[in-house]
């Protein structure tokens, strides 16, 4: 077993109940504990941990802050959608109602500063005061003087404060232009297999033995850890997959020992849950009415990109199908395609040099409405009348999300737009109104 | 104040000071109504219609969605309940956020019904908890966390008492909403009730799961929200899934797979993503035009005309159930409004009724109605006189022939549904698929004179026994449903002709002469197994072919014919056009072109027809011209415009501007010899300037910089 923890200035049945809590992640522990020193100490002004996504950042924190009992204020910066909520949640933490509700209505940073020290006067902190402060990279949005300020927050109040921000990305993303006071970075390593497995077995389900729990972990590392290394993910998979692996034991085939049989039944289904349920694509509600349902009709049920066909009005169809040419095809083209009498244009002698390569690969380009329906009047076969409601189908695909406004809101004049959707898709479209896009397009004449 | 034109613009009437009393719907009814001494009865009857309409709708649309939301509500409470069990799997999945995606169809303005009935089900059964959000209300993050606040505090404020409503103040005057201030007023919500019960404190786990009711959010239309602000709502409710039961609903117009464009891997592996798909649009068409169309107990109708313009703007255009039947009660209004005899279109008492009251004017207006004329026509001379000069007799005519236009009503449907079960599985489908198409057919003309319908009975002609029974079957069902005499007698015959055929069968069994038939017919096809002489073959082939013809006609075949001709004699006798009926005008509205301009309207061709014949829309006399042309007294921009036509794509202003003051001058009366002619003065200037900048305004040209003092043309043709 692993060393417990030591450090002085904290009671060692606290250290021990930490260890017990962060596997595998001993040393980032005692790496932290050491910077912030004993309780009454200064410590670093602002730490900066960084390591991917679940290994363990914000997990360490807060067993480290609860349980050694140190006063802290945890934030998540996605919440704070202005500066506002980000000081009165601080104050909150840390002091108490009385001193959030001292901030004026729309702070400024002087102002948190001005109700900070205020209240250090009435309670002078005893022990290190921490502000954790989870998803940082977002505070790179927030108002220019945010982050600097954080960081050099304990010279700033004068008080036994450090800034701890968690981040998913490395320091030198942050670095502002004009530069800042430099935490102290520490990285969080991904977690090995061994750790992996170590972590996952923790969990066990009550009923079964922990042995048998683990060796379960053991098989669903070897199928997926060649292509998963998140943790929470893996946590996910593992949950999902358990009673499909238990099954033979309740039905009392095989003992909790054989190992191998295990394997042989449950390998399968791991296989199928890497296709579908690692992107998500299958809810695990759905995955365990499929699981259910198996032996009848396996199969049936489609992952979420798999329903891609979409219903539209016929003359919402050919709007887009005009779009789609419009975005992909050479303005200068339009002669070609849609002229009765556009002469022999060869597209050898016809190609400019940028668009030797294919338009498909450049992605969509915009085009303003009048071609929009230039191109839309040439290709619809029946005569239409130019109504309000084909204008308005076009706001409404917009709306859909099969086109893009590329010019801003206001602009009515001219409006211009993208198209956004697949060659797939529109070739399903274009297929339902027998229409063969593929000889209108450019880039396979 | 009479503002009919050829296409309708959009006019402003300043109201007099003198009518100040607020106006009914009965007075703008009867405004500029046709004849207005019955305008209130019509207006009664009108009023009653759309109700029925408007009620069978809303019924029909609540049965058509009770399977998606009744399993929309199965999850919303199993969510719940799962949630409070405790156990190992539920607790390994504990951070997810149940979410159902709801695909509900391109047609977005029908699915703020949907929406509205699902939440008033998911309060009144499962949580009170519910708010929908929409996302043109929800830029920011900060207004999304507002809505959802307001929507699930607010509506639980106006439920609940005064005590509440002091928490609510509080937390609207706190300046920051966050999903924490939510939870902690969830919090005092759930610990409230339970306390409040006095004596019982929980006492069984089935209360427990009734205190923690989920709070669902509903994302009216997931696709027009910013995504980065729906990424962030979902990473900030992941942070309190623990203490917050929440649950998603994501309605989707387009497809599933936008949840995956809109979402990273890393927000959608926070949700528990469930599908649910709702009925299509065209389905749904289907059930109303089915409910409200195809039945004898609307007396209003819709000619052919009217509905092809109704459903082509559905098929064309919107998708839209919502917008159809808006489009049915245009019609309506427009019917009611227009066509003083509409106040026999009602049940048949009170048709009996007003056909009594009819004043003199009314029965003048009956002997006008194309089909009554040719009614009259056909009778004889004595009767002629007596139908034009009597009232009375008239009404007592009027009686019989309403009377034949509700026979007439009750026999079409039944029949048309027939013709329809047997022609809507024939390949190809020469009546159509959709029971719609064929009633279009039916309603333009005499259907058994149309080249589809004869190709329709060839095919059905060469049927197989069973599925000609199948057919026939449910025919009979159709038939057997109505209450009417000839169909009655239909009934009884068609199921006589079942009888037949499946005598046909135990004779057969009994007789076997069948398989003698057949073995005469096989026994050559299997000495060709032997032979391989493709001389041979061909001569088998031909003696198959004659043996084949030369046969007599099976019974089946006899019956069969029988039965097609007695399903073509009720085609025939049933299945007329309305026209032919007469008095069909007063139940039958058949102006498309009115539907057409006030449901698709085309603001371009008004403009243009606007700017090219100005005498429709400014009444005057004087504009009025034969030709085509425009007078040279029309406004200055009808001018403008008219030599603008006969341009190129660039115009050279300055002589835009000479030939716009030659036109105007003309029009002052100048002598066209004198030096004054043409000339351009400031006033003709200015005149000028504003009407071309009108006509930059409509859109008709723009400023260019590729030749100077020239503007370009934006619009094609010309004279």
């Amino acid at each position: 077993m692993t060393s417990v923890l030591q450090h002085p200035g904290y009671d060692e049945e606290k250290l021990r109940r930490v260890t017990e809590q962060t596997p595998c992640r001993e040393a980032q522990t005692g790496l932290l504990l050491s910077l912030m020193g004993q309780p009454q100490q200064y410590s670093y002004p602002s730490i900066f941990v960084y390591g991917h996504r679940a290994s363990g950042k914000s997990h360490v924190m807060q067993v480290l802050l609860k349980e050694l009992e140190l006063p802290h204020a945890t934030i998540s910066c996605v919440e704070c959608v202005s500066n506002a909520l980000l000081f009165e949640k601080m104050l909150l933490s840390l002091f108490g109602c009385e001193a959030a509700s001292l901030l004026p209505r729309t702070p400024s940073l002087s102002d948190f500063v001005r109700v900070y020290r205020h209240q250090c006067v009435d309670s002078p902190a005893t022990q290190t005061r921490y502000i954790v402060m989870e998803k940082a990279e977002l505070l790179r949005d927030a108002d220019v003087n945010l982050l600097p300020a954080l960081l050099r927050l304990q010279e700033l109040v004068d008080d036994n404060l450090t800034v701890i921000l968690l981040s998913e990305i490395t320091w030198d993303k942050f670095r502002p232009n004009t530069g800042c006071y430099e935490p102290l970075v520490l990285h969080f390593p991904d977690y090995s297999k061994g750790d992996l497995q170590q972590i996952l077995s923790r969990d066990s389900h009550p009923s079964y033995s922990a042995d048998f729990y683990s060796s379960y972990i053991n098989i669903l590392l070897g199928v997926f850890y060649s292509v998963c290394r998140d943790l929470r993910e893996l946590h996910h998979l593992a949950a999902l997959n358990f009673s499909k692996f238990c099954e033979p034991l309740a039905e009392g085939k095989v003992k909790e020992s054989d190992t191998h049989k295990l394997w042989r039944n449950i390998e399968p289904h791991l296989k199928k849950a890497m296709q579908t349920v690692y992107l998500r694509e299958v809810s695990s509600l759905q995955w365990e009415q499929m699981q259910q349902m198996e032996e009848k009709e396996a199969g049936a049920l489609k992952g979420l990109s798999a329903h891609t066909h979409v219903e539209l009005p016929y003359y919402s169809k050919f709007l887009l199908i005009a779009a789609y040419l419009a975005s992909y095809n050479p303005a200068r083209t339009d002669k070609r395609f849609f002229l009765k009498h556009h002469g022999k244009i060869k597209k050898t002698n016809f190609l400019k040099k940028n668009e030797k390569t294919s338009n498909h690969l450049l992605g969509p380009k915009p085009f303003p409405l009048d071609r929009l329906l230039a191109v839309f009047y040439s290709v619809v076969d029946s005569r239409v009348a130019p109504s309000a409601s084909i204008f308005s189908q076009i706001s409404s695909l917009v709306t859909l999300q099969l086109l893009t406004q590329v010019s801003h809101d206001d602009q009515l004049d001219a409006p211009k737009y993208k198209c956004a959707v697949s060659l797939d898709f529109i070739s399903a479209i274009s297929r339902t109104v027998n229409f063969d896009i593929v000889k209108y397009l450019y880039d396979f004449l | 104040m009479s503002t009919s034109s050829v296409s309708k613009g959009c006019f402003v009437f300043k109201p007099t000071a003198k009518k100040k009393r607020s106006l009914t719907l009965e007075d703008y009814f009867t405004d500029g109504c046709e004849d207005a001494e019955n305008s209130d009865v019509r207006f009664q009857l009108c009023q009653h219609l759309w109700d029925r309409i408007k009620t069978d709708t809303e019924i029909l649309q609540d049965e058509l969605n009770r399977n998606v939301l009744d399993s929309l509500l199965d999850l919303t409470r199993k969510c719940s309940s799962t949630r409070q069990h405790g156990d190992w799997a539920s607790k390994m999945r504990a951070s997810e956020i149940p979410t159902a995606a709801l695909v509900l169809g391109v047609n977005v303005p029908d699915h703020d019904m949907t929406f509205q009935s699902l939440s008033e089900l998911l309060q009144q059964s499962v949580t009170p908890y519910v708010a929908s959000v929409q996302a043109k209300e929800c830029g920011t993050l900060k207004h999304l966390m507002k809505r959802v606040l307001e929507r699930l505090t607010g509506a639980v404020v106006v439920v609940d008492d005064e005590e509440e409503e002091e928490e609510a103040e509080q937390l609207h005057k706190s300046a920051h909403c966050s999903l924490g201030t939510l939870c902690d007023w969830y919090d005092a919500k759930t610990k409230k009730s339970s306390t409040g019960t006095p004596g019982k404190k929980r006492t069984s786990p089935a209360k427990d799961e009734q205190q923690q009711p989920p709070v669902v959010i509903i994302f009216k239309d997931l696709e027009a929200f910013n995504p980065r602000v729906l990424q962030n709502f979902i990473l900030i409710c992941s942070l309190y899934v623990q203490r917050l039961p929440l649950m998603f609903i994501f309605g989707i117009a387009t497809s599933p797979s936008t949840v995956q464009h809109m979402l990273p891997h890393s927000v959608s592996s926070l949700l528990c993503i469930q599908l649910f798909q709702s009925l299509s649009c065209t389905q749904h068409l289907a059930t109303v035009i089915d409910k409200l169309i195809l039945t004898h107990n609307f007396p209003f109708k819709l000619s052919g005309r009217v509905m092809q313009v109704l459903i082509s703007i559905f098929l064309y255009h919107d998708f839209s159930v919502r917008n159809f039947i808006k489009g049915i009660q245009l019609a309506l209004l427009e019917h009611f409004h227009s066509q003083p005899l509409s106040v026999l279109c009602c049940k048949k008492k009170e048709a009996r009724l007003n056909l009594m009251q009819l004043s003199h004017a009314n029965v003048e207006r009956v002997r006008k109605l194309p089909s009554f004329k040719r009614y009259v026509e056909k009778q004889e001379q004595q009767e002629q006189v007596n139908l034009l000069q009597d009232d009375g007799h008239l009404k007592e005519v009027c009686q019989k022939l309403m009377k034949d236009l509700h026979k007439y009503h009750k026999n079409y449907y039944p029949v048309l549904r027939c013709l329809h079960t047997l022609t809507s599985t024939l390949p190809r489908y020469p009546l159509g698929k959709q029971i719609r198409e064929l009633h279009l057919i039916c309603l333009e003309k005499n259907v058994w004179e149309n080249e589809d319908y004869q190709s329709a009975m060839k095919l059905l002609k060469m049927l197989a026994k069973d599925e000609l029974i199948a057919l026939l079957q449910r025919c009979a069902e159709n038939l057997q449903t109505v209450k009417s005499k000839k169909m009655n007698a239909a009934f009884v015959q068609l199921e006589e002709l079942l009888a037949k055929f499946k005598q046909l069968d135990t004779a057969a069994a009994a007789v076997e002469t069948v398989p003698t038939v057949v073995e005469s017919i096989t026994s050559p096809v299997k000495n060709l197994q032997k032979k391989t002489d493709l001389f041979q073959l061909q001569k088998t082939l031909l003696e198959m072919n004659e043996s084949l013809r030369s046969k007599k006609r099976s019974p089946f075949e006899v019956l069969r014919n029988e039965a097609l001709e007695f399903i073509d004699g009720l085609v025939r006798s049933h299945l007329s056009p309305p026209e032919s009926q007469t008095l069909n005008e007063v139940c039958y509205f058949s102006s498309s072109a009115t539907v057409r301009r006030h449901l698709n309207a085309t603001p371009r061709t008004s403009i243009q027809s606007a700017l090219s014949s100005p005498y429709y829309y400014i009444q005057n006399d004087n504009l009025k011209t034969e030709d085509g042309s425009v007078s040279n007294a029309a406004p200055d921009i009808c001018i403008a415009y008219k030599l603008h036509l006969e341009c190129g794509r660039l115009i050279n202003l300055y002589d835009w501007l000479e030939a716009y003051a030659t036109v105007v001058s003309a029009a002052e009366g100048k002598d066209q010899e004198s030096d004054e002619f043409g000339k351009v003065d400031e006033v003709k200037h200015a005149r000028f300037i504003r009407a071309v900048s009108e006509l930059e305004f409509l859109g008709f040209i723009k400023s260019t910089k590729q030749k100077t003092d020239h503007v370009a043309r934006l619009t094609w043709g010309g004279c």
